[in-house]
């Protein structure tokens, strides 16, 4: 194909529009790192742009040194491992039996399950039952109320009905079990999905808040999410703040900084790594939906 | 049919083999459960959860119509006034509520005008680099808004939009301009929200199109060259259309939403200066409900949103059926 010079100067408008989205999209980030990083003088100032000014990590040792945060952030760890393992768990126990088109009683079942999508009982009717069932307050209501998610179990249903049949058919010849078929066909073909969906349960459970929100007044149980909301709407970052001694205006703010960078940074040093997975499990959610 | 006809014969064919069910009548129910009670057992622990987490608490919306009282199961509490319907009239007169459902229905409303075409622009962009690598780089960077949390991003919305010392009003203020008070002047806070919306999921949304373009014919680009079409004229004439019925598709999904409600974003956001504008019906639930402990009203006021929200999916679907696209299912 002969390209013409208009086609090559629209490629270049093209990559410039690009470069103004990657900027709009790390300028943010990079701005509030570089806040978190500054000086208090230097921020009253308006002298932080996007490099720190007046470099110090005073902001970080306050928070890295406030048990508060580091208990946490470990908590929150700790609870997004066990969601993710006990998701994945759910998600492909409730997926594999469904792929059988010979088992009775699936369309039924398959009926049950997409009604919960379409309608849900809304906020209080959940929170009643958690009421009743005495879980308000407690670990275990961040972890069992959200622990599968249908529109999840769709994209892996689909993932296995790509699996050829087949496979499953000689396994099943050879005289293997349902279960045994799922551990040794099933799972090692399925590491892509598995991968995207615990990413997407990892960071749904990451970045929840509200069900903390809702359900859980026990300070010591709060997620990162919450304490964070917390922090920013002053709540605590005064009493914080002052109990360390600083009482600018201007180091409140770069607490503040260094708070939401604390929460940040996990995610960006997991997405690199995770993000090449995701793509293809995200396209097989959208086309099947 | 063959196919269940030669599994199930299939198992028989086994179970006679080990001599382990007698063939009787009826024993076909047990050979068929002999064969698969294994499935059936593994979906049970998601039937139960679906029973207990998502069916049990419709039982709880029967107090919309109820006197609630915190000792009675709902069964035994009373009916409400007025027919039942009195917390539904309650709501309808309570100005807050009347405030949040039209809250939620602007600015869903905005998010579909100005956050609906931005993936679908983005996308056909994004297709027409040509740099690969580049490409890649562009992708993997405006993705990752989506993996932050709407409590992150306000963090760092009030960060950039601080009145005094945010970047964007000191770069306003470095161009002459006066401060823009986003996140604390109603009107202001409006386009806020929406623009923070667009920011955080349009990278992520263009996913689903990139995808649909791949599976346009190729063959198209190059007869719409052969014929002397120019790279907008492809655009219009041969992307566009082929991202038609994965468009309807998502616009009927918005649709259905319209007068759904995020939780996290509006009260993220929110703050004591623009709650006029950014009381929506889930921040109204949980201020009334969770926080103020008026639970008739709000399981009324949640119904309300379920219903309306099931009808307008199901119209969408119906129209968009109508005039002859595929449709959600």
């Amino acid at each position: 194909m002969i390209k013409s010079k208009n086609s090559r100067i629209g490629d270049w408008i093209i990559v410039c529009i690009c470069i103004i989205l990657i900027l709009l999209c790390l300028l943010p980030i990079l701005n509030v790192l570089a806040r978190s990083l500054s000086s208090s003088e230097a921020l009253i100032k308006n002298e932080v742009m996007l490099w720190p000014k007046g470099w110090n990590l005073d902001a970080y040792e306050t928070v890295l040194g406030d048990p508060k945060y580091v208990r946490s952030l470990i908590w929150t760890a700790i609870l997004t491992i066990i969601c993710t393992i006990a998701s994945l768990f759910m998600t492909t126990i409730c997926a594999y039996p469904l792929i059988f088109k010979e088992l009775k009683g699936r369309k039924i079942i398959n009926t049950i399950i997409i009604f919960t999508m379409y309608f849900n009982a809304g906020t209080i009717p959940n929170y009643l039952l958690l009421k009743e069932l005495s879980m308000l307050d407690r670990p275990i209501v961040l972890i069992l109320p959200g622990v599968l998610s249908v529109f999840n179990m769709i994209i892996m249903r689909s993932f296995f009905y790509g699996i050829p049949d087949s496979l499953r058919e000689s396994a099943e010849i050879d005289g293997a079990s349902y279960f045994k078929i799922l551990i040794k066909v099933y799972l090692p073909l399925s590491k892509p999905v598995m991968a995207t969906l615990a990413l997407f349960y990892a960071v749904g459970r990451w970045n929840g808040f509200s069900d903390a929100l809702m359900y859980m007044n026990e300070r010591k149980w709060h997620p990162i999410q919450l304490l964070l909301y917390n922090i920013l709407n002053n709540f605590t970052s005064v009493e914080v703040a002052t109990k360390e001694g600083f009482s600018s205006p201007g180091l409140s703010e770069t607490l503040k900084a260094a708070t939401v960078m604390f929460a940040t940074i996990p995610i960006l040093l997991v997405y690199p790594w995770l993000q090449r997975y995701f793509i293809a499990g995200a396209t097989l959610g959208a086309i099947k939906e | 049919m063959f196919y269940t006809y030669r599994i199930e014969e299939r198992g028989a064919a086994m179970e006679t083999k080990q001599g382990m069910t007698p063939r009787i009548k009826g024993g076909k129910f047990l050979i068929y459960m002999k064969r698969y009670w294994s499935l059936y057992l593994m979906l049970l622990i998601p039937m139960i959860y679906f029973i207990v987490f998502k069916y049990i608490p419709m039982n709880y919306i029967q107090i919309a119509f109820k006197k609630y009282n915190l000792l009675q199961k709902p069964w035994e509490m009373a009916w409400a006034d007025n027919n039942g319907f009195e917390y539904f009239i309650q709501a309808f007169s309570n100005r807050d509520f009347l405030y949040a459902v039209r809250n939620t229905f602007v600015l869903n409303l905005l998010d579909l005008v100005v956050g609906f075409p931005a993936p679908i622009i983005l996308a056909i962009l994004l297709n027409e680099l040509r740099f690969k690598k580049f490409k890649k780089l562009t992708q993997t960077i405006i993705y990752m808004p989506h993996f932050l949390s709407w409590i992150i991003i306000s963090g760092l919305a009030k960060q950039l939009f601080t009145p005094s010392t945010g970047l964007v009003n000191i770069f306003l203020n470095n161009l002459g301009m006066e401060s823009i008070p986003f996140l604390n002047d109603a009107v202001y806070w409006v386009w806020t929200y929406v623009f923070l919306g667009v920011w955080q999921s349009a990278g992520w949304n263009t996913i689903i199109y990139l995808a649909a373009i791949t599976s346009i014919n190729p063959e198209l680009y190059e007869a719409a060259s052969v014929d002397g079409a120019g790279r907008f004229r492809k655009m219009f004439h041969i992307t566009l259309p082929g991202l038609r019925s994965t468009i309807v598709v998502l616009l009927i999904l918005s649709l259905g939403r319209i007068l759904g409600s995020e939780f996290d974003r509006p009260f993220a956001l929110s703050n004591n200066l623009v709650n006029n504008v950014s009381n929506v019906i889930s921040t109204f639930v949980y201020k009334y409900g969770i926080r103020g402990l008026q639970f008739s009203l709000t399981t009324a006021v949640g119904l309300f949103q379920s219903v309306v929200g099931l009808i307008f999916l199901i119209s969408a679907d119906k129209i968009a059926k109508k005039f002859g696209e595929q449709g959600v299912r």
